[in-house]
């Protein structure tokens, strides 16, 4: 990046410019396996996002004392403690929930998108911005969920975080809770992206070519 | 252990359960690799091995940490062991066949942070499988992975032939792909007990 960014500037990209779900593509595992309801969608976007801050923070921190060689290995380590923390967490909270997202909450600590940004920022940058672009992804990442799961929720099961949302006799898109379902809702949500992110571009252009 | 038959575990975990079509598991690959048959099926070969030396590793470890009762440790441990398996594969397919760590390139390092891999380890400690059952298990998801794997990388084959709108090009219209595969899949689920 060639000119200075403020740490609202790093918060920000995370949420549209460079939305991990939707323009980066990464960490789908989690975000079409419990985009199932909109609840499910919540807790592991709000578990992941915790993790990614404390992660971000506590790479950031030990950067220099990282032997280059064997950074990815304390990169995992780092994770995987926060991330049994969260998974004790939740399943003290409520036992219900942590049965409904089963072993995807461990499996955060596999999810690309934390380690990509230890490796890719928050080694490189002091701790307020590591904060600061950790929160960004995590709330980028959570709001791309919820809408995955909203979507699926509301077609699906006719609810939206379990309060009914039709009158008797809506016949519901079954298919929308099942697996395949979680592919449409994110490959419709691309298309959206997409388009928006077109049109951007033209009104760009012909604005460049105005002035 | 649970008294579930090798056979339905294996249908059930290449099948019903596909990894990739039902638990979303290895999506990242999933997409990466698919571009062509013959490295689906490389890349394939390459999951199957990992799964397979991951999933005695942790059947290894888990017995270790229930002996020392420590099973908060179990997530740390699981992800180191396969970690440095992973890197093992690597410098033994750098060694033996250049050509394939070629045409892996990025992807071989990327299966550690692979959930398949992470997922079987945690799925077989949760269903609590005897030794068999787990290389059964491993077998069966790693083999559903490269079918997954190379079927995708046939219709992304044929889709550049096709014409595809501007928008969906890319992941897109690979998500729709794998959703309506993912439909076909379901037809499975009366296979299993």
């Amino acid at each position: 990046m060639s000119t200075p960014t403020t740490h609202t500037d790093e918060f920000i990209k995370g949420l549209w410019r460079d939305n991990p779900v939707f323009i980066q593509v990464l960490g789908m595992c989690p975000a079409l396996a419990v985009s199932n309801t909109a609840m499910n969608a919540l807790t592991m976007g709000l578990a992941t996002s915790f993790v990614l801050l404390m992660s971000g923070l506590s790479v950031s921190a030990l950067a220099r004392f990282i032997p280059r060689e064997a950074r990815i290995v304390c990169y995992i380590c780092i994770i995987a403690s926060f991330v049994t923390t969260v998974d004790y967490a939740i399943m003290a909270i409520s036992l219900e929930l942590h049965k409904s997202l089963g072993a995807f909450i461990s499996l955060i600590v596999v999810n690309c998108l934390i380690l990509g940004r230890s490796e890719a920022f928050a080694s490189k940058n002091s701790m307020g911005r590591a904060a600061a672009d950790a929160l960004g992804m995590g709330v980028g990442f959570t709001a791309a969920l919820l809408s995955i799961g909203m979507v699926r929720e509301i077609l699906g099961a006719g609810t939206l975080f379990n309060v009914e949302l039709f009158p008797e006799g809506y016949q519901t898109w079954t298919v929308m809770v099942l697996p395949s379902g979680g592919f449409f809702a994110m490959a419709v949500w691309l298309l959206v992206v997409n388009a928006i992110k077109q049109r951007q571009e033209t009104a760009a252009r012909l604005k460049e070519e105005a002035s | 252990m649970s008294d579930v038959s090798h056979w339905s575990i294996f249908i059930n975990a290449a099948l019903i359960n596909n990894f990739v079509l039902a638990y979303f598991l290895g999506i990242c690959p999933f997409f990466g690799v698919s571009s062509k048959v013959e490295t689906a099926i490389r890349m394939g070969g390459a999951v199957c091995f990992v799964m397979l030396v991951a999933s005695v590793c942790a059947f290894s470890i888990n017995k270790i940490l229930i002996w020392i009762d420590a099973p908060y440790l179990r997530l740390i441990s699981y992800i180191l062991v396969i970690a440095s398996t992973v890197q093992l594969v690597e410098m033994i397919l750098r060694k033996l066949s250049p050509g394939t760590f070629r045409a892996l390139g990025i992807f071989l390092p990327l299966i550690t942070t692979n959930c398949a891999i992470l997922g079987l380890a945690l799925f077989q400690t949760n269903k609590g499988y005897g030794f068999s059952q787990c290389v059964v298990y491993a077998l069966g998801a790693g083999v559903g992975f490269t079918i997954a794997l190379v079927l995708m990388a046939g219709v992304r084959e044929k889709l550049e032939l096709a014409e595809v709108p501007d928008l969906a090009k890319g992941t897109a219209v690979a998500l729709i792909v794998a959703g309506i595969l993912s439909m076909g899949f379901m037809g499975f689920a009366g296979l299993g007990a």
